[in-house]
């Protein structure tokens, strides 16, 4: 259809591959964790790796916007595990969500699970704080791109429209309990656009400005299961799956604040709408 | 003048010449191969791939519609270079004037060609919630696409909006020929448009249908599936152009497959939501029988199914 000689395509192919082969020389210079560690975690020891804490993730995201990601801490350190902290390195905020486990969260095997927005190609860790102040942490590297400047739902009207709703559901186990304490599971989802700040509308030249939820209360007849602070990486319409203790008949209690002040509340024994 | 001076003169001369025919090819795109669909509709078929430097954007269908007055382009290409494409080949048949350029909705492959129509000065239009769609997409697409295109055949990119927006229905005239003009509830996206071209009953739904390529959930699986519903019962419809697939089609029979696809996935993931399971697991396992029915599965189907879990996980 064009020319085949094309002098110009050549020049820019040398560039290019000139371009390459340096900017591969200081990828450790563009090692974001030493900053991260440093920051967030004071530069203490940090075990890798060593079955205290498990991570899940896409290697290769479908949508960048909505990720799942998935984490395991097994029966015998459950009780002792008191944060979780979930990081992205390469997104614009690294820490995506801290999540703080309360005594309804149970002895058994814990499992929680989110969807999260990433940005570019990045290495996504989650840390785990046990009680005897020792950190453990689980790497998976997850390729991506434009989570954090994806637009905000496929339905815009419909995602501003209905922003507050919450459903909560509660599963039964698909197998039942072992050796490990009684568990059960549930999924907290709240219809909120969680605008990351960094989405242009392209007519203003404005950046729609941040609105996310930020805190997040999950409780079980007063006690706490979890909470977690969460940040522009969290997608739209929060979305947590967790397992909690099973004993009681307590429904499970949610309080989520955002950004903009409003308080949305919910129950389990709320009907599903 | 010694031998080697000759042969630099002579080499300089023919790098010379090649520039020359480089950029007069560039300022001159051969025009798109096009179909007459019917009497004065004609419509070009996109290659059923990605983005990649070598197809330059060509991956959607676009057409054009003939009146006594003017034309009427539907869609323009994924880059300015197949939009030039695509104005050479309305420029080899008519020189009626362009009066409207008309995106089905907000895609990088379906709008992008829109700048090479700037200068003959058409009124663009759209969906009204076009321009709000392409605003909050704009940046992330021109970085995105700028990549999967490669300078060549992004170059001289931007993103045109619709000034001419359609909240309902317009009709539009081109002399002996009028176009209804329709703004869908969100199915494929929250911004499709239709297109019937009253005369000969030609109807372009944008990606609304594909056909042989594996449809792309970018809006509602619920809005599609009814759309099409509604779409099926419609009497004024002689044949359809999809988005993606032959030039045209008849009508319902080509939207049996894609009704069947979006209809096994809402099935698949519906039963695996109220089994309990995770998005991960719907991603893996939902709609797979569909799997040998489609071109490019593996690269919109797993995607097409988070999208509809994190929309049917609400009912």
């Amino acid at each position: 259809m064009h020319v085949a000689v094309n002098p110009g395509r050549l020049l820019l192919t040398l560039v290019a591959a000139a371009a390459m082969a340096f900017s591969s020389l200081p990828a450790r210079a563009d090692d974001p964790w030493p900053d991260i560690k440093r920051d967030v975690f004071d530069n203490r020891d940090i075990a890798e790796e060593d079955g205290t804490i498990s991570l899940d993730a896409p290697y290769r995201a479908e949508d960048a916007a909505v990720v799942p990601l998935t984490m395991r801490i097994p029966a015998s350190i459950a009780r002792d595990v008191k944060t979780l902290t979930l990081i992205i390195e390469k997104n614009p905020a690294p820490v995506a969500a801290t999540f703080h486990f309360g005594e309804a969260a149970g002895a058994g095997e814990r499992m929680l699970s989110t969807r999260v927005r990433i940005d570019m190609y990045s290495n996504v860790r989650a840390v785990i704080e046990t009680t005897d102040g020792k950190l453990h942490m689980a790497t998976k590297y997850v390729k991506a791109s434009g989570g954090c400047s994806a637009a905000a739902g496929k339905d815009m009207d419909e995602a501003l429209a209905s922003m507050g709703k919450m459903q909560i559901r509660t599963f039964e186990p698909a197998t039942p309990p072992t050796s490990s304490p009684d568990m059960r599971e549930a999924q907290v989802m709240i219809r909120h656009p969680n605008f990351t700040g960094m989405q242009m509308d392209q007519l203003t030249r404005e950046f729609t400005p941040m609105k996310i939820v930020q805190e997040i209360e999950v409780k079980r007849g007063g006690q706490l299961i979890f909470s977690v602070e969460g940040g522009i990486s969290i997608s739209e319409n929060p979305n947590f799956r967790f397992t909690f203790a099973a004993e009681g008949s307590a429904p499970i209690e949610v309080t989520a604040k955002d950004t903009d002040g409003r308080t949305f509340t919910g129950t389990s024994a709320d009907k599903a709408t | 003048m010694p031998a080697n001076a000759r042969f630099l003169e002579a080499a300089t001369l023919l790098v010379g010449v090649l520039i020359w025919i480089a950029s007069a090819a560039a300022a001159t795109p051969e025009p798109l191969a096009v179909h007459e669909i019917a009497p004065g509709v004609f419509v070009h078929q996109g290659r059923y791939e990605l983005f990649t430097p070598r197809n330059e954007g060509d991956v959607s269908n676009a057409g054009f519609i003939v009146g006594r007055d003017g034309v009427a382009v539907i869609d323009t290409g994924g880059s300015p270079r197949i939009g030039a494409s695509l104005l050479a080949a309305i420029r080899a048949r008519t020189p009626l004037p362009i009066k409207y350029v008309i995106n089905t909705h907000m895609h990088p492959d379906h709008v992008f060609g829109n700048v090479a129509f700037e200068a003959e000065k058409p009124t663009f239009v759209g969906h009204h919630k076009l321009p709000r769609a392409l605003a909050a997409r704009a940046q992330r697409y021109l970085a995105i696409n700028k990549e999967l295109l490669g300078n060549e055949a992004f170059a001289g990119e931007r993103i045109i909006a619709p000034t001419l927006l359609i909240d309902d229905k317009l009709e539009l005239d081109l002399g002996d020929r009028t176009l209804l003009l329709e703004a869908q509830k969100t199915a494929h996206t929250d911004n499709d448009l239709t297109v019937l071209d009253k005369k000969t009953g030609t109807l372009f739904l944008g990606d609304i249908l594909f056909v042989e390529h594996v449809p792309a959930l970018d809006g509602s699986i619920r809005g599609w599936l009814a759309l099409l519903d509604q779409l099926k019962q419609r009497t004024d419809i002689a044949r359809v152009v999809p988005g993606h697939g032959p030039a045209s089609v008849p009508w319902p029979a080509a939207m049996a497959a894609e009704q069947r696809y979006l209809g096994r996935i809402a099935d698949d993931v519906r039963a695996l939501i109220k089994q309990g399971k995770t998005i991960q697991e719907a991603m893996a396992t939902a709609g797979l029988s569909e799997k040998d029915a489609w071109l490019l599965f593996p690269e919109y189907h797993a995607r097409n199914v988070s999208a509809a879990f994190a929309e049917l996980e609400w009912e």
